[in-house]
Parts: C-alpha cells; sequence; structure tokens
C-alpha cells in the first residue's frame, strides 16, 4: 500500500493532533483513512450491535420528541402526523396542574439538594476518622446494602413500618407522643418520607466516592500539621476538606442534570389517591397521561419541557463551578 | 492509612469525638439494616405474633407458613422464574453489548471512535424521555414481550464508559504483540482482552443483573400482560396495594392465608438472592465505580 505518501503523512499528523494519546507512540506513518479502517474492519464488526442500540433505543426517541410539536395519530407515525406548532407547551404553561407540579418537583430537588447531597460527604468524612479498620469496614458493609434494594422494596418496607396503627414505627410514634400518625395518607409526611428513603438508600453507597478520594490523600500533610500544632477540627478543615473538593464540585454538577429527575419508581410508588396534591411531579404526570390516558403528544411535551431544564442546569452549575473556582479557592 | 507514630497524646476532646463518632456510625449502620432484619423475622412469625407483638427481631416461634403458602401459589412462582430468567438472559445481553463496544472505543487509533463516543456521552445529558421511548418500543412490537424488559436497557452509557477506561489502561504492546503472531483484532479481544477483564466483567455483570432484577419502570411500562409479570410487580401489589386475592389468583376459600405473613416473605424472596451475591463482589464493585468516577 502507498505507505509513503505525503497525503499519508499528513493525515497521520492530524490524527496525531486530534488525538493526543497519553503515552507517546512509537512513529509509524500511518496509512490512509481507508486502509486504516479496513485494517481494523473487525473493531467495526464488534461496534456494530451497540451503534444499533443507541439509533434504536436512544436516537430515535430523540427523533420522536418531534411528536411534542404534533398531534401525533399511532397510525400516522412520527412523521405523518400534523404539526401543531407550540400548542402543547401553551396548555401546559396556561394549565392549573403546571405550577403544582413545578413546585412539587423544585421542593423535592431542594430537599435533595440540602439533605441528600451532603449525607454522604459527612459520612465519609467520620468513617475516615475511625482508625479501628474492621469496625468501619463492617459500618460500611452495612450501610451499602439499601443500595441493592429496589425501589419496590424499600416501598414496600416503608408501607409495612409506617402503616396505620400497625406498623411498628407508627405504634412507636403513638405511643411517644400521644397523637395518632398517618404517615401514608397524611400530605405533609410526603415529603419527609421521601427524604428518609433516599437517604436510607443512597447514603452509604454514596460515601464510596468520597471515601476513595479521602484515601488518596497524603498522609504526610496531617503529620506536618499536627507537628505545627493542628488539632483534629483544624486538619479536616485545611486538609481533608480541600482534598476532596473537587470530588464535591464533580459529583455537585453530576447532580444539578439529575436535579428534576425526582425519581419515577420512587415517587410512583409512594403515591396515593391522599398525597396525589404534593406527590406529583414532571415524571409522574407525564407516565399518568402519557400511558395511562394516551395524550402522547401533551406528555411528551412536559418530558422535553423537563430535560431542556435539565440540561440549563448542568451547563449552569458547570459555569458556576468555574467561576467559583477562579475568583475563590486558587 | 495514616501514620500515628508521631502523634502526641491525643487530647479529652479528640477522645470524646471518637467516642461520639463510633456510637453514631454504630448507631447508623444498625438503624439501616434494622427494618430488614424485622422483615425477615416477620416472615418467619406467625399471624398472630405479627398483630400483636409491635416491633421483634426475632419471632417466638419460627413458622414457615408464610413461605409455604407463597411457594405453593403459581402465580408467585411464575413471577419468579420470569424474573430469574429475563435477569440471566439480560445480563449476558447487556456485558456481551457492552463490552463489545466499549473495546473499539477504547481504541485511539480508530477513526471515527471520537464521535461514537460523543454521541453516547451526549444520551447521558439528554435523551427523548419516557413516552417516545414507549412509542418505539411498541412500534418494534415488544410491547408484553420479555424483551421489552431487556432491549431497551442493553446498554448503559455510565459502565460503557467505565469499561473503555478499563480498556485503555490494558497494556497496547501485549494486544499488538498478538496481532503480530497473526491474531485478527476479533481473535486479539476474545483472547486477549477478555480473560484479562475477568474482575471488570463480574462488576457489570453484577450491576446489570441487580439493576435489571429491580427494575420496576419497564414491567409497568411495557407489561400489561399479568402472566408476565416480574416480581418487582408482584411485590408491588401484594404489599402496596394489598391486592392479595387478585395478585395470588383463586385462593383457596378453606384455608386463610398468613396475610401479614406473606408481605414479608415476599419481600425477602425478592430481596435475598440479590444479596447473596453482594460480599462475594464488594471488592471488585468499589474498583468499578472507582474507574468510572474518578477518570469518567
Amino acid at each position: 500500500m502507498a505507505d509513503n505518501s505525503p497525503v499519508t503523512v499528513a493525515a497521520g499528523a492530524r490524527a496525531a493532533a486530534k488525538d493526543k494519546p497519553d503515552k507517546p507512540r512509537p512513529k509509524r506513518q500511518q496509512a490512509p483513512l481507508r486502509v486504516r479502517m479496513l485494517r481494523h474492519a473487525w473493531l467495526y464488526v464488534l461496534l456494530v450491535p451497540g451503534v444499533v442500540y443507541f439509533a434504536i433505543f436512544k436516537y430515535a426517541p430523540m427523533y420522536g420528541v418531534t411528536i411534542a410539536f404534533q398531534d401525533y395519530l399511532p397510525f400516522l407515525g412520527f412523521s405523518g402526523s400534523p404539526w401543531v406548532g407550540l400548542k402543547h407547551f401553551e396548555t401546559l404553561f396556561t394549565s392549573p396542574d403546571f405550577f403544582r407540579i413545578l413546585r412539587n418537583t423544585l421542593l423535592l430537588a431542594l430537599l435533595n439538594v440540602i439533605f441528600v447531597f451532603p449525607a454522604p460527604i459527612v459520612v465519609a468524612l467520620l468513617l475516615n476518622e475511625i482508625r479501628l479498620s474492621i469496625l468501619k469496614r463492617a459500618i460500611q458493609s452495612s450501610i451499602y446494602i439499601p443500595h441493592f434494594l429496589s425501589w419496590t422494596i424499600v416501598a414496600a418496607l416503608t408501607y409495612l413500618l409506617f402503616a396505620l396503627d400497625v406498623g411498628p414505627i407508627t405504634q412507636l410514634m403513638n405511643s411517644l407522643f400521644g397523637a395518632r400518625f398517618n404517615f401514608l395518607a397524611d400530605p405533609d409526611w410526603f415529603r419527609p418520607l421521601i427524604i428518609l428513603q433516599t437517604l436510607w438508600k443512597s447514603t452509604g453507597w454514596g460515601t464510596i466516592i468520597y471515601l476513595a478520594a479521602l484515601a488518596g490523600v497524603n498522609p504526610n500533610l496531617y503529620e506536618a500539621a499536627r507537628i505545627d500544632g493542628a488539632n483534629r477540627w483544624q486538619q479536616m478543615r485545611h486538609i481533608t476538606l480541600p482534598a476532596i473538593q473537587s470530588t464535591i464540585v464533580i459529583m455537585a454538577i453530576l447532580m444539578s442534570g439529575n436535579l428534576l429527575d425526582t425519581g419515577f419508581e420512587q415517587i410512583y410508588l409512594m403515591t396515593n389517591a391522599l398525597n396525589r396534591s404534593v406527590a406529583e411531579v414532571f415524571d409522574t404526570y407525564v407516565y399518568f397521561l402519557g400511558i395511562t390516558q394516551g395524550a402522547y403528544s401533551y406528555s411528551t411535551a412536559v418530558g422535553l419541557f423537563k430535560a431542556v431544564v435539565g440540561i440549563i442546569l448542568i451547563f449552569g452549575a458547570n459555569w458556576l463551578a468555574r467561576r467559583f473556582k477562579q475568583n475563590g479557592l486558587f | 492509612m495514616r501514620s500515628r507514630k508521631t502523634a502526641q497524646k491525643p487530647t479529652t476532646a479528640s477522645r470524646v469525638f471518637d467516642a461520639a463518632n463510633i456510637v453514631f456510625l454504630v448507631a447508623l449502620a444498625v438503624v439501616t439494616v434494622l427494618p430488614f432484619i424485622y422483615v425477615i423475622a416477620g416472615s418467619l412469625a406467625s399471624e398472630a405474633e405479627i398483630a400483636s407483638r409491635a416491633f421483634f427481631l426475632w419471632p417466638r416461634d419460627v413458622v414457615t407458613d408464610s413461605y409455604d403458602y407463597i411457594f405453593s401459589t403459581d402465580t408467585f412462582l411464575r413471577s419468579l422464574i420470569v424474573t430469574i430468567l429475563v435477569t440471566t438472559v439480560g445480563t449476558v445481553i447487556q456485558v456481551l453489548l457492552t463490552f463489545t463496544m466499549a473495546y473499539p472505543l477504547a481504541k485511539r487509533y480508530l477513526p471515527g471512535r471520537n464521535v461514537i463516543l460523543m454521541a453516547v456521552i451526549f444520551t447521558m445529558v439528554f435523551s427523548g424521555g419516557m413516552i417516545p421511548t414507549y412509542l418505539i418500543v411498541r412500534e418494534l412490537g415488544l410491547l408484553n414481550t420479555y424483551w421489552a424488559l431487556i432491549l431497551p436497557l442493553a446498554i448503559n452509557p455510565f459502565y460503557l464508559i467505565i469499561v473503555k477506561n478499563f480498556f485503555q489502561e490494558l497494556p497496547e504492546e501485549l494486544q499488538e504483540a498478538a496481532r503480530i503472531d497473526g491474531c485478527t483484532d476479533l481473535g486479539v479481544f476474545w483472547r486477549v482482552v477478555l480473560p484479562l477483564s475477568k474482575p471488570i466483567i463480574a462488576t457489570m455483570a453484577l450491576f446489570y443483573a441487580v439493576a435489571i432484577w429491580n427494575d420496576f419502570m419497564s414491567p409497568l411500562l411495557y407489561i400489561s400482560d399479568t402472566s408476565k409479570w416480574t416480581l418487582q410487580m408482584f411485590v408491588r401489589q401484594m404489599t402496596i396495594s394489598s391486592d392479595m386475592a387478585n395478585t395470588l389468583g383463586q385462593l383457596d376459600p378453606n384455608y386463610i392465608p398468613p396475610e401479614q405473613g406473606l408481605k414479608f416473605a415476599v419481600i425477602v424472596v425478592a430481596t435475598v438472592p440479590i444479596l447473596l451475591f453482594y460480599p462475594f463482589l464488594q471488592k471488585h464493585f468499589a474498583k468499578g465505580i472507582l474507574l468510572g468516577s474518578v477518570k469518567g
């Protein structure tokens, strides 16, 4: 093959500039694109099933989002249904449901930021202070367990423990406070229960990443700080926290994209006729209208609104983090 | 672990903190595990005891009525078999698709790699959402088939990136040598790369298996035929909707089933298989999470 042609050299240089391999690879002149592709034909064969998967189950639904601007009729399909412009979005924004759902979604997101996000950080910091490694590992193993349970199980446990009158926690609370608690039906208890569930299920697992970051801190730093007379609080404030700060920022950015994903399964399973007014969020609303009522176009519009807000949040958080880093700590 | 050799004598405040810290964390661990122990105890207790004692962690008399009954019903056994089957087949497909796609994507020299990678990462930020995905599944004729529980979840983009990063860390020289010895890329992948990937294959298999076993949304969306229900649907119907008669099929009118105990037993059966895997793979998944998130 034409391995020494000038075209090859240029292509090779371009590829090298674009790919920036970590390790310097042995210098070798690269063949033309077509030849390189043919040489690795098997790699492309390996790619086919995955690419087909993404095309069908990820990108086709993205194209399907166009039905938010149509009056979708199943027998006319994605391309044949009549276009109606922003009709469904106007319906959404003028609907009395909209503010209730937005409020419910945002409130849960806010509670997540306040309670769920910092919990693994705090627990990881506390775990890090335990020096008896058997104890530390035993605690870790126990608090990981709920991560592996499904939301169905978590909801079922909640229903058993908090059942009116017969639930053990309800009985305990009733005898302690003398009042009759009806956790599952009282709208005031919906949000606390949801946050409690999320804390129970995800806190332990969430510590993994922070513990990993903490394990990477150079022990000499602590030694030096001790010699300088730093107490444990000062050590944590000036060594430990700065060490895991970048991990916290990354986790915050990742979380911001999912802020409106209040967790369909969890909310759906905990919703009942009595708490619907505070329980309904975008995801359950989309399910209810789309799947059970067949309002495909309208519920797609609702889903699209949510997805777009999610993207704005993730880029916003990223931008904030950059600004914050520039002005603040470096 | 940090060195304690040069540490001065711990101060009183430091000791108090240590003690409080241990008490708090042990309490946290106990509270985390307690509900589960309660359910196991409840599944082995008699109906009378569940009704009379508020919270107990071991029943006075251990009875297996609940398990005997639940395993004697067709509907429960069927949902258990369906779940095991879908989880097994699904995990094999998911692992296979994830690894075959991750390998080429780990090759920096492969033309077109970046485009596909960007397309994959984009799906982590934006998706078509519930309804368009449902309509695709419907147009493919997958509604009320077990494939609907497997195919839409066939590749998790996060896991794909984790595996891709793992492949990138494998020494290229080894694969180069195999290629010089006459192996095709396919041969290298099968004979050199996959045998080196056993720990991460195990991790991914566990992650996928847990996800598909626990999946409630897919059966809710795609399966309306109750004879094709999975365990999760069954659990929800039994415990949350308390729709026992319909869920279990025709109940024997001469026998009153242990109603509360059944709820406990169903929860245990739906959970224990997952927890059995967990201690064996604990080492691996911590490593897997790390690979994905730190370098992601």
